[in-house]
């Protein structure tokens, strides 16, 4: 086993090994480096061809047309094409009102926060103490100059699915586009855009083994789904989104749904074990621990847990041996605590002890075993470190306590 | 986050983790931050009937400028006269830690917890 562990795959995954192979043999002049826009030769024709069969993968894992597909540099980018160019299209009859919710990634949040300076309104959702939506109030929410909803499938922090299904048939029925942040779901739930009433779904290829810098945003074709292009150019991707396609990168991105497909049921199953194990070792050693979302309704790969009276960074630190992410405003530049954990409402001493395990292809049980480990321990040491803990001990209600904050 | 070797040390290895009994006459305490902010340090000091603090121990809630920030403190103030104590600045920590500018606030609860202590000190004498 080397160290450290990686448990951040939610943060990113590495390239599995078939996928960086395909993707080398797409540089190199012994290989197929063509412009897959050149239709008059034979390096161009050969790299549309690999284009195309990507396509055909990316679009197979989430039962699309490959017609249906707009490759891009990653889910950001796929969030701001649909975000700002269907606003931006249908406020033209209907209207420019936007729904979203406040536990969505920043690349949505920023978007609309975009829209607003540019004279859209926007409502945010609160989501329930579980992380999921619900499904009245987003109802009463929608009004007759609602052009867009946007709601994330998979929540990064706390793995929650929101019920996409439902959302669809209530923007449908209302004539309002609906847009889906697919980046953290796509392999990990079954996505059917046949059966869906989603017009417009963001993918990465970097959270499933593929390589960064590529995403595809679907753009649903029966009803049609419009939107402004956001890129400028040669009219690439049906001139939805201009720049000459980069093939490792597209074949890096296909590969990996592919493989994504087939190991479907035993990434899931094998995930799912894996999470268990981690679960039920820190749960039988250690008290005064709280999920934050909801396991019934979530990923398997993603488990979002505060260890009360112990601060996240500190924990990081004792810990360095595993990568983890934490909800403490600490880990980053901002004073602010995680506001996803905020949003479910959260207390801010419980958002500053949480950590994401995240778990993936290659975690192994040597390594799960090893976390537990080593989690216990830590934060054995880290809580009788803690003034808060000792308080806990003592019977005293930290509630009741007059802190001198700052 | 990039962290000056003496601060991974102190997390490492922190001086003077623990507690006194608070109820002890000699000894005073100062509990300053809260758990909202991510960080809350409890400070004690064992003073000696002429005003010199003889021990120190500290507890802190807090990432990892703040545990190493109260760390340094208990040394730092063990042998000191409690007017010597209240002097040490919070600009002090920051630069023997090498803290990065977003941990500043760090320091200064290090330095607010020593005046905290004194507080208690004095308020214990007076009764």
């Amino acid at each position: 086993m080397k160290l450290p562990i990686y448990l951040d795959y939610a943060a990113t995954t590495p390239v599995d090994p078939i996928v960086a192979e395909k993707m080398i043999e797409c540089l190199t002049m012994e290989g197929n480096f063509g412009n897959p826009a050149s239709r008059s030769h034979r390096f161009g024709w050969q790299a549309e061809e690999a284009v195309d069969q990507a396509r055909h993968d990316i679009a197979a894992l989430i039962n699309a047309d490959p017609r249906e597909i707009v490759l891009t540099s990653g889910a950001t980018e796929s969030n701001n094409l649909a975000i700002k160019g269907a606003a931006n299209f249908y406020s033209k009859s209907k209207g420019k009102h936007i729904i979203t919710v406040k536990t969505e990634h920043k690349a949505v949040l920023d978007t609309c926060r975009e829209l607003e300076r540019q004279g859209f309104e926007v409502t945010y959702m609160d989501v329930e103490d579980n992380g999921l939506l619900d499904l009245q109030k987003l109802a009463d929410a929608m009004r007759d100059d609602t052009v867009l909803v946007s709601v994330m499938h998979v929540n990064n922090e706390l793995g929650v699915i929101q019920d996409i299904v439902t959302i669809g048939e209530m923007c449908r029925e209302r004539k309002i586009m609906f847009h889906v942040d697919g980046a953290q779901s796509a392999g990990k739930v079954a996505i059917d855009l046949k059966e869906l009433k989603v017009d417009f779904m963001s993918f990465s290829a970097h959270k499933i083994y593929g390589p960064k810098g590529i995403g595809a945003l679907y753009v649903r074709r029966k009803p049609r789904a419009r939107l402004e292009a956001q890129m400028h150019g040669g009219g690439h991707e049906r001139g939805m989104r201009s720049g000459t396609l980069a093939t490792h990168q597209i074949v890096g991105m296909g590969e990996a749904f592919r493989i994504a497909k087939e190991k479907f049921e035993s990434d899931h199953a094998r995930i799912s074990t894996l999470r268990k194990r981690l679960i039920e070792g820190m749960l039988s050693e250690l008290e005064e621990v709280y999920f934050n979302g909801t396991p019934d309704q979530s990923v398997p790969g993603i488990v979002n847990i505060s260890f009360n009276y112990v601060e996240g960074e500190s924990l990081l630190m004792a810990v360095k041996d595993i990568a983890v992410s934490s909800g403490s405003a600490c880990t980053s530049a901002s004073l602010e605590p995680s506001y996803v954990l905020r949003a479910l409402g959260r207390n801010d001493e419980l958002a500053h002890s949480s950590i994401r395990f995240s778990i993936g292809r290659f975690t192994t049980e040597e390594e799960i075993d090893y976390t537990i480990k080593l989690l216990n321990s830590s934060i054995g040491k880290l809580r009788d470190m803690s003034p808060l803990w000792e308080m806990f001990k003592d019977g005293i209600d930290l509630d009741t306590v007059e802190w001198a904050g700052h | 986050m990039a962290y000056s070797d003496k601060v991974l040390d102190h997390v490492e290895n922190p001086r003077n983790v623990g507690a006194f009994d608070k109820n002890d006459p000699s000894v005073a305490t100062g509990m300053v931050g809260a758990p909202a902010c991510g960080d809350v340090m409890k400070l004690q000091l064992k003073i000696s009937d002429d005003g010199i603090i003889e021990d120190a121990k500290f507890k802190t809630y807090g990432c990892g400028s703040a545990i190493a920030s109260s760390s340094l403190v208990t040394e730092w103030v063990k042998g000191k006269t409690i007017s010597e104590a209240a002097e040490i600045k919070n600009t002090d920590i920051t630069a023997e830690l090498e803290l990065p500018p977003v941990k500043i606030h760090c320091s200064i609860l290090a330095e607010d917890a020593i005046k905290a202590a004194i507080t208690d000190y004095k308020t214990k004498r007076n009764k």
